[in-house]
């Protein structure tokens, strides 16, 4: 039940937006998230953006473990 | 899909797998406390992977099994109140009542509708003034805040017809109570990334610090799972108990503001009651006096003075959630109880540890 999908923000109006993944859009509420802006991915639980993704984090757990996957090798 | 696919990226799962093989203690069971996590577990074969040395356990995370028969009950006697459309998650549809289920109750022609979002239920309500629209507030941390906000929504629009019978609770006072009881032995726990967005790593200190247990908070997808796992490996290794964030794209250490801000508002703690773990002081939600309009307890206080206690029942899924009985170990599991006829809702939910045991475990 706690299943967030991430999706981008492609409009923003106020504390409402629109947020797409796959060709699919959908209506969403920003109101816990004051500091995002158009383009950014968002996490969506039950039509509320619960968290932003941060993409400099999500590259550095996946770098990390990239450089540890070919020091194997 | 970006920022699942890569997280699901075959190479840096075997690389994770390895290094697993070589942290793996003599024995070590892991709770995985999220219902989303034991789904992704089992969906993705997760326990196939770990060394075998660690046991994956579930424990108490899926809110649709954790609520109350009594609150399931009242929720359908809620629906014979005269205009009264029902509303609620898709996942409650199918979990048994002592009599009758929602899913039964709409074949037969009750106003039951299925939404995406609270805010889907206020909107129904908005287009159907005549008639009480109720919102079934089921859910942890993660889902609370769409709810207070569908009520203060309601609230701004000054709608009379919405209210929510709201059966919320919070997950660090249930394992706080599931530890304390000694009645399950785990080595580290999972905490669920997306409950975490809301409250903050920093809300789950008391576990390594009362309990001496290593914690990590992950993400769903099986990078992210089996990160958790190895950061619990290797803190049992150093002989650590901390709690570590390997969900650091989504998660922080301290909760969001904002959402703090909005559950304040309109909820404050209470005692709740949760089917396998019974009584919990102050580990639920109720809606507070200036929202009292939207609460379906006060809108429909006939409802619960005839309410008849739920009769017993040879369902097992308490022992289920507090993680000390198996799925496979329960006699009902597959004979009695099968995700066609569940006698329990850890059958029904997609979340639940026997329907994913059932589903994906052979």
């Amino acid at each position: 039940m706690c299943l967030a999908i991430p999706m981008r923000l492609i409009e923003i109006d106020g504390a409402a937006g629109v947020a797409e993944v796959d060709g699919v859009t959908r209506q969403v509420r920003l109101d816990l998230l004051p500091e995002v802006a158009l383009g950014d991915y968002i996490l969506i639980h039950a039509g509320l953006a619960i968290a932003r993704v941060d993409p400099d984090q999500a590259q550095e757990t996946l770098s990390v473990l990239r450089t540890l996957a070919d020091e194997v090798y | 899909m970006k920022y699942i696919d890569e997280f699901r990226d075959k190479e840096l799962v075997q690389e994770i797998v390895r290094r697993l093989e070589r942290l793996a203690p003599a024995a070590a069971t892991i709770m995985e406390v999220c219902g989303t996590h034991t789904m992704a577990a089992a969906r993705f074969g997760l326990r196939s992977l770990l060394p075998e040395s660690v046991q994956l356990i579930s424990g108490p995370g899926c809110p649709v099994c954790v609520t109350a028969q009594t609150d399931i009950d009242a929720f359908l006697a809620l629906g014979d109140e005269p205009g009264v459309i029902l509303t609620s998650f898709g996942d409650m549809l199918r979990v048994p009542g002592s009599h009758t289920s929602l899913e039964r109750r709409r074949a037969q022609g009750a106003a039951v509708r299925v939404v995406y979002s609270p805010l889907d239920a206020v909107e129904l309500a908005r287009r159907e003034p005549g008639k009480p629209v109720v919102f079934f507030g089921v859910g942890f941390e993660t889902t609370m805040p769409a709810i207070a906000l569908a009520i203060c929504l309601a609230a701004e629009q000054q709608l009379e017809n919405f209210s929510v019978l709201c059966v919320h609770k919070t997950i660090p006072l249930a394992l706080r109570a599931l530890l304390a009881s000694g009645e399950v032995q785990v080595s580290g726990l999972l905490c669920p990334g997306h409950v975490t967005t809301i409250i903050g790593a920093e809300a789950y200190d008391f576990l390594p610090r009362d309990f001496g247990l290593p914690c990590a908070v992950t993400g769903f997808e099986p990078v992210d799972m089996l990160l958790g796992i190895e950061a619990i490996l290797r803190q049992l290794q150093e002989g650590q108990a901390r709690v570590d964030n390997v969900y650091t794209r989504a998660v922080k250490v301290q909760a969001n503001p904002r959402a703090q801000a909005l559950l304040a508002e309109v909820f404050e703690p209470c005692d709740a009651e949760w089917r396998g773990l019974g009584l919990i002081p102050g580990s639920g939600v109720k809606i507070r006096p200036p929202y009292a309009g939207y609460d379906a307890r006060l809108r429909f206080p006939e409802v619960w003075e005839h309410l008849a206690p739920a009769p017993p029942s040879p369902c097992r899924c308490g022992e289920v959630l507090r993680g000390v009985l198996r799925p496979r170990q329960c006699p009902l599991f597959r004979q009695t109880c099968t995700p066609s006829q569940p006698l329990g809702p850890c059958m029904v939910s997609s979340e639940g540890a026997c329907a994913a045991a059932y589903r994906y475990d052979g």
